[in-house]
């Protein structure tokens, strides 16, 4: 963030339980559709691959990943845990919905995940934003650039 | 998360540096997870064979950092002792025997084999099939288990009355050198009951059916758990083996109940127990119709490849598509598996189904599938498969078109070379 953009950016913070700790920041990548693991991403670059996804085509690379959840194959952990050894990983995940196969991938990935959010940040993170994720003290920091 | 005296032993390496690995792993996940404690399990089925091209440089570094890494989430590659408590491998990447018609290269098959001569020794039973219930690890109702696939572990919960979560290759390689998993999720009984009503306003009976119904149900309730009302028709393990498989790929269903067929729902009372239905969804004509259309992913007619047998077929399934192709021959332009348990397929041998498949151009494959390995014979574009699983998945894997029907409809695809299926 610079200071000449300051007046066009606005800040906000969203609370949450942290699912795996560490602090971590990227560009916000959100999606309404849950993702499947094996057979939904492709390990290799990080890029969601289910037909009839909204994100169909999309990398998550590098990205904060916002999402209601995981669902499909029990492949789910093993996929995100490859997107890890292949560089391809998520900075961070913040979800809604807890099952064993997200619980299970978010700690294999290693990165730094949250959920339970006191508002629900699929509705309140836009695709673009700028998110800071500290799951240790439980609080996520989304900053927008006023023009997008 | 509270541990046993015998768990935080087994944490602190008493019991071995692989068992403290397995131990931190379990104590990650169920912090993650926000679990009380562990529980005992005594069945585990997961995934540990080395058999894609994406673990041999992991697997040049030795069996132990495979399962280091893969299986326990470690990066100190750990000596990896016997498994605590019966564990078996599910489908893995290659048919042992029919690795050359997959296109697998002999350096890549002989990986494999020494992969399982590893996991053998160390007490993996190498089922290497999706349905380890069709070949002898039935678990009893109440029992708790750690099952990695979707299609198995719903089966599981709904059909056997026994109790997992969908779990994954890392938790799996930990509860088998525990005999812990997290105590979470569909281990409690509260968990356990209906949370949406399906009332059925058309008879479901056939395998196709059962898996539109399936397929419509996982959108319909995402991962929460069905009821099924007014079932008209007794179901069998065949169809519901379906039914569950779809349901969990188009959503997360890992549980349901069909009052008078499944155990844990004698009545329609009994599936909700303290809870009511949050939603009641209603599937007839329009519903079928319209989820026989989603599933369908070609536009092409001709088609190159059929795929019989996800989830993995019973012998009843294989004595069907013999009967079906008994002195017939596909199509020349078609190249069509047929895929059962390497357990099952002895029988079908022995009982000729397998010759007639054989005769009539087909390939029976076993401890594999085409989504799992993503091979499928070169230069196919257009498939056909009697598994909406399969039609939901291989399209997405492969960038394939994928026509989904009956096994007759894929039988008959494979002889005329053309799909002419449909719905009435």
């Amino acid at each position: 963030m610079t200071t000449n953009l300051a007046a066009t950016e606005e800040t906000f913070v969203i609370k949450g339980r942290k699912v795996v700790g560490g602090r971590s920041e990227g560009e916000a990548l959100v999606t309404t559709d849950t993702i499947s693991g094996w057979g939904g991403i492709n390990e290799r670059d990080g890029s969601i691959i289910e037909r009839l996804h909204e994100l169909h085509g999309q990398s998550f690379a590098d990205k904060v990943l916002i999402f209601p959840g995981a669902k499909g194959s029990s492949g789910w952990s093993a996929f995100f845990h490859m997107t890890r050894l292949n560089g391809v990983a998520p900075k961070a995940m913040i979800f809604n919905r807890m099952t064993t196969k997200i619980a299970l991938g978010a700690v294999v990935t290693r990165v730094p995940a949250m959920t339970e959010c006191d508002t629900d940040p699929i509705e309140t993170i836009r695709t673009g934003d700028w998110v800071v994720v500290d799951a240790d003290a439980g609080i996520i920091t989304v900053t927008r650039r006023s023009e997008s | 998360m509270r541990l046993t005296d015998h768990e935080k032993a087994m944490l602190d390496g008493q019991h071995g540096a692989a068992r403290a690995r397995a131990m931190d792993l379990l104590v990650r996940y169920g912090e993650a997870l926000g679990a009380e404690r562990l529980v005992e399990t005594n069945n585990v089925a997961g995934a540990f064979n080395a058999s894609t091209p994406s673990i041999r440089h992991i697997a040049e570094q030795g069996f132990d950092k495979v399962f280091s890494e893969l299986n326990l989430d470690s990066d100190e590659t750990v000596e990896i002792p016997r498994m605590a408590v019966p564990t078996c491998q599910l489908i893995t990447g290659i048919d042992n025997d029919n690795w050359e018609v997959q296109g697998v290269d002999a350096g890549l098959a002989e990986l494999q084999k020494q992969s399982e001569r590893y996991l053998g020794q160390r007490g993996v039973n190498l089922m290497a099939t999706c349905t380890p219930y069709q070949v002898g690890n039935v678990p009893v109702k109440g029992e708790h288990c750690a099952w990695m696939e979707s299609s198995a572990v719903i089966y599981c919960n709904s059909v056997l009355g026994a109790r997992t979560n969908v779990e994954g290759k890392e938790s799996t390689g930990a509860a088998a050198l525990t005999g812990r998993i997290p105590y979470w999720g569909y281990h409690l009984p509260e968990n356990r009951f209906g949370s949406h009503l399906i009332e059925l306003d058309i008879e479901v009976d056939d395998m196709m059916d059962w898996g539109l119904l399936g397929y419509f149900i996982g959108y319909a309730v995402e991962e929460n758990i069905p009821v099924l009302k007014g079932a008209s028709h007794q179901p069998t393990l065949i169809k519901l083996k379906h039914f569950g498989a779809a349901a969990a790929s188009s959503g997360g269903v890992e549980m349901y109940h069909i009052p008078g067929v499944t155990p844990e729902a004698d009545t329609l009372e009994a599936a909700f127990g303290p809870r009511s239905a949050v939603e009641t969804i209603r599937y007839g004509a329009k519903e079928r119709r319209e989820t026989y259309e989603k599933i369908q992913s070609a536009t092409d007619r001709k088609v190159d490849f059929i795929m019989l047998g996800c989830p993995h077929n019973s012998i009843e399934q294989m004595e069907l598509i013999a009967h079906l192709l008994e002195g017939r021959k596909i199509h020349p332009d078609v190249q069509l598996w047929v895929h059962t348990p390497r357990a099952i397929r002895q029988v079908a041998d022995r009982s000729g189904y397998c010759d007639i498949i054989s005769a009539a151009g087909g390939v029976v494959m076993s401890d594999t599938c085409p989504a799992i390995s993503r091979r499928l014979p070169p230069g196919v574009r257009v498939i056909a498969t009697d598994s909406a699983k399969q039609a939901h998945y291989l399209p997405a894997i492969a960038k394939v078109q994928g026509w989904f029907g009956s096994v007759t409809d894929c039988v008959e695809a494979a002889v005329a070379g053309e799909w002419r299926g449909g719905v009435q």
